[in-house]
């Protein structure tokens, strides 16, 4: 039993969800500075650069702030690290195993995405820094704008497909009736919720807004270095891979075939593309957009599910 | 609450030393402080040590970007001293070298402020472009940057005329480019809800602040040391002042692009009517007096005085730098903004701090004293204790409040 669990530890939660994520979302981060290079005429970094930076920045020394609450400052980055592994190996294991999946998975997922946002607060907050205070501000603001459209746009799903709340299910159910995506209009709305959302849970451009290199130098990350800082950007890596398998899980049921990777590289170079064809928002302009066109997008998704197209 | 926020000294965004204190309670600002001159590098006082001819050199160095509207505006201020007259070929030749400047200043500009505002693209493609203006640069005087053209009584390298071919087809290549990037700017929507409107500096203000260049012109107020107090051939060539009335970030951008346009169209016309004959005139002794010069930068104006005893070094080199004079205004623009306009609304003026520092001795009251070498040293050595001092078992929070 005891060997049997361990076997399921290191199967899913080690391989999966982290050894096998971090290679995938640190390859991803090398398609979009590679990709993002290519669009600003530069000639970008070789294949190998984003696993260099992490090598390189886990030999760092990790320096603590004077005055910073240490206990918050050194558990902030474990925190977003630990739930981005959980939802990669709850999204792998329905995948691999959609009857492994236990009901109400779907709602641990979304819980547990709000983690990394959360430790980026948490980061600021303790770090004792007026750049770190001020993007975790910013970063609690952004997190109040997309959530309520981003948890309509899922429950979009939940509306559709009669009530399946956990992930195994609805990969079932989109074998039996195809892809959630081809089910209607509100499932397509949905999911370009969905799309609009994602840039702003990965804190990419135009939504970088917490992190604003030129503005608060790093925001909440400002203090961080070493073996701390490193872990944060494995999180956004691993966030960058896992997110959009996530929203494909949802929508597309072609998860484990070769059009997975063909469906994650069109969402990859939408969101590449997103970034360099648009300036950083303002917190109060990107407020404004997720609370009146994408909520009301995603409100208009769900009506349309209960009413069945 | 009330937080101070620390640009500066050392800030990801401004490649050059200087302390902007923001105040602000949450995103929202309510002061703003200066402070300036953390490089002094005594420029004026080491002209006085130079011969005239050495000086071009050294004011060239004030400032990497303007690095041609210096020695210009030096040299108008020598020959208004010596009432010396300059050949035709050298005013046509003045003036392409200061456009050329203009057009790959105003370019670095929008490029830095696409970075500001985080949008990499367009910082990338306009430092591409600006690359065209640059290699030019090099083919015609040796250097991308501080092109050493300049001499009282001329310019101290001729245009050939082969390069005549390169500098038209460069423009050529420009001037669509220039035109995409106008079109970019007033076609995004996201690029105008964070430009328009922003740090908007009233025609009052302007005028309250004595801005100058392209701040003033954005702001209505219809001022060009190149029409105004003409100088090399922008007298023999049709052109026109860029003013718009907003006076917002946007409207500086537009000024500038449209500008780089008129650059253009100044370095096409030059390079047609451009004369034969000499460069430069023999350079008489200079004789004792007081000149000023003025020029143009892509900042705005760039004012030089030089008085002279008659030896071959200048008794007093004053310069007033475009920079100097248009970041106070920010007092006006920045209250009530937020945060993340910060950026950009420091960029908007094209700020150059090394033109900016200053050495500034307060007398207290017991009588004249002036510095020497040695009273500087120990200063400085006293500071250095100082801020040693105040290191010793302090984090950098509280340094910086």
């Amino acid at each position: 039993m005891f060997a049997h669990g361990a076997m399921d530890f290191f199967y899913f939660i080690i391989f999966h969800g982290f050894a096998f994520t971090v290679v995938a979302g640190l390859l991803s981060t090398w398609v979009d500075r590679k990709v993002s290079a290519r669009i600003q005429w530069r000639v970008g970094p070789p294949w190998y650069q984003p696993f260099a930076d992490v090598i390189k920045l886990m030999g760092k020394e990790s320096i603590i702030p004077e005055g910073a609450n240490r206990v918050s400052f050194l558990i902030a980055p474990f925190l977003g690290f630990t739930a981005v592994i959980l939802v990669s190996t709850i999204v792998w294991m329905a995948n691999i195993f959609p009857g492994a999946s236990f009901v109400g998975d779907l709602i641990v997922v979304i819980y547990l995405l709000y983690l990394p946002a959360i430790a980026l607060i948490v980061a600021g907050s303790a770090s004792r820094n007026p750049f770190g205070a001020l993007g975790a501000s910013r970063e609690m603001n952004l997190m109040l704008a997309y959530e309520a459209a981003l948890l309509f746009a899922v429950f979009t799903v939940v509306v559709k497909n009669g009530g399946i709340i956990s992930l195994g299910g609805i990969l079932g159910y989109q074998a039996v009736h195809g892809a959630m995506l081809l089910q209607g209009a509100s499932c397509i709305i949905a999911f370009v919720v969905t799309l609009l959302c994602m840039p702003a849970k990965l804190g990419i451009v135009p939504f970088d807004i917490a992190e604003a290199e030129t503005e608060l130098i790093a925001g909440p990350y400002t203090e961080y270095s070493g073996v701390t800082l490193a872990i944060f950007k494995l999180t956004k890596a691993m966030l960058l891979f896992t997110l959009p398998i996530f929203m494909l899980t949802l929508f597309a049921k072609t998860v484990w075939t070769p059009w997975t990777i063909l469906w994650y590289a069109l969402i990859l170079v939408f969101i590449i593309l997103v970034k360099n064809v648009n300036p950083r928002f303002r917190i109060d302009q990107a407020l404004r957009l997720f609370w009146l066109p994408v909520l009301g997008l995603s409100l208009l998704g769900i009506i349309l599910a209960a009413v069945g197209l | 609450m009330r937080t101070t926020i620390p640009i500066g000294p050392y800030h990801p965004l401004l490649e050059e030393p200087e302390l902007f204190r923001v105040v602000v309670e949450g995103e929202k600002i309510v002061d703003i402080d200066w402070r300036t001159s953390w490089n002094h590098r005594s420029i004026e006082k080491l002209a006085e040590s130079k011969t005239y001819d050495q000086v071009i050199f050294l004011v060239e160095r004030v400032c990497g970007i303007c690095s041609t509207s210096h020695p210009i505006a030096f040299c108008n201020a020598v020959e208004d001293l010596a009432n010396i007259e300059i050949p035709e070929r050298a005013r046509y030749i003045r003036s392409i070298v200061a456009e050329l400047e203009r057009i790959h200043s105003h370019l670095l500009w929008f490029g830095l402020a696409g970075h500001y505002i985080g949008y990499h693209t367009v910082w990338m493609w306009a430092w591409r472009y600006r690359e065209l203006v640059c290699n030019l640069f090099e083919q015609i005087s040796g250097n991308r940057q501080s092109y050493a053209m300049m001499k009282i009584g001329g310019t101290r390298q001729d245009i050939k005329e082969e390069d005549y071919s390169r500098i038209l087809k460069t423009m050529d290549e420009l001037e669509p480019k220039v035109n995409m990037f106008i079109g970019a700017v007033l076609d995004d929507p996201v690029l105008l809800a964070r430009l328009k409107g922003v740090g908007k500096l009233s025609k009052e203000d302007a005028i309250k602040w004595c801005t100058v260049g392209p701040v003033a012109r954005s702001a209505g107020i219809d001022v060009d040391i190149r029409r105004d107090y003409p100088y090399a051939a922008y007298d023999r060539v049709d052109w026109k002042v860029i003013v718009q009335e907003d006076g917002d970030v946007l409207a500086m951008a537009v000024v500038r692009l449209l500008e780089i346009l008129e650059s253009i169209k100044i370095i096409r016309q030059c390079v047609e009517k451009m004369p034969q004959g000499p460069i430069a005139v023999e350079v008489p002794e200079i004789p004792p007096g007081e000149g000023i010069g003025v020029e143009e930068a892509p900042r705005g104006e760039c004012f030089h005085y030089v008085r002279s005893d008659g030896t071959n070094c200048p008794a007093r080199l004053k310069i007033r730098a475009p920079s100097y004079v248009n970041i106070p205004c920010f007092r006006s623009r920045f209250i009530g903004e937020r945060v993340a306009d910060i950026i950009i609304i420091l960029a908007s003026v094209d700020p150059c701090y090394c033109c900016t520092n200053r050495m500034m001795r307060i007398d207290d009251g017991t009588g004249e004293r002036t510095l020497t070498e040695k009273d500087l040293l120990k200063l400085s050595w006293e500071k250095t204790e100082r801020i040693k001092n105040k290191f010793k078992g302090c984090s950098r929070s509280k340094l910086l409040e």
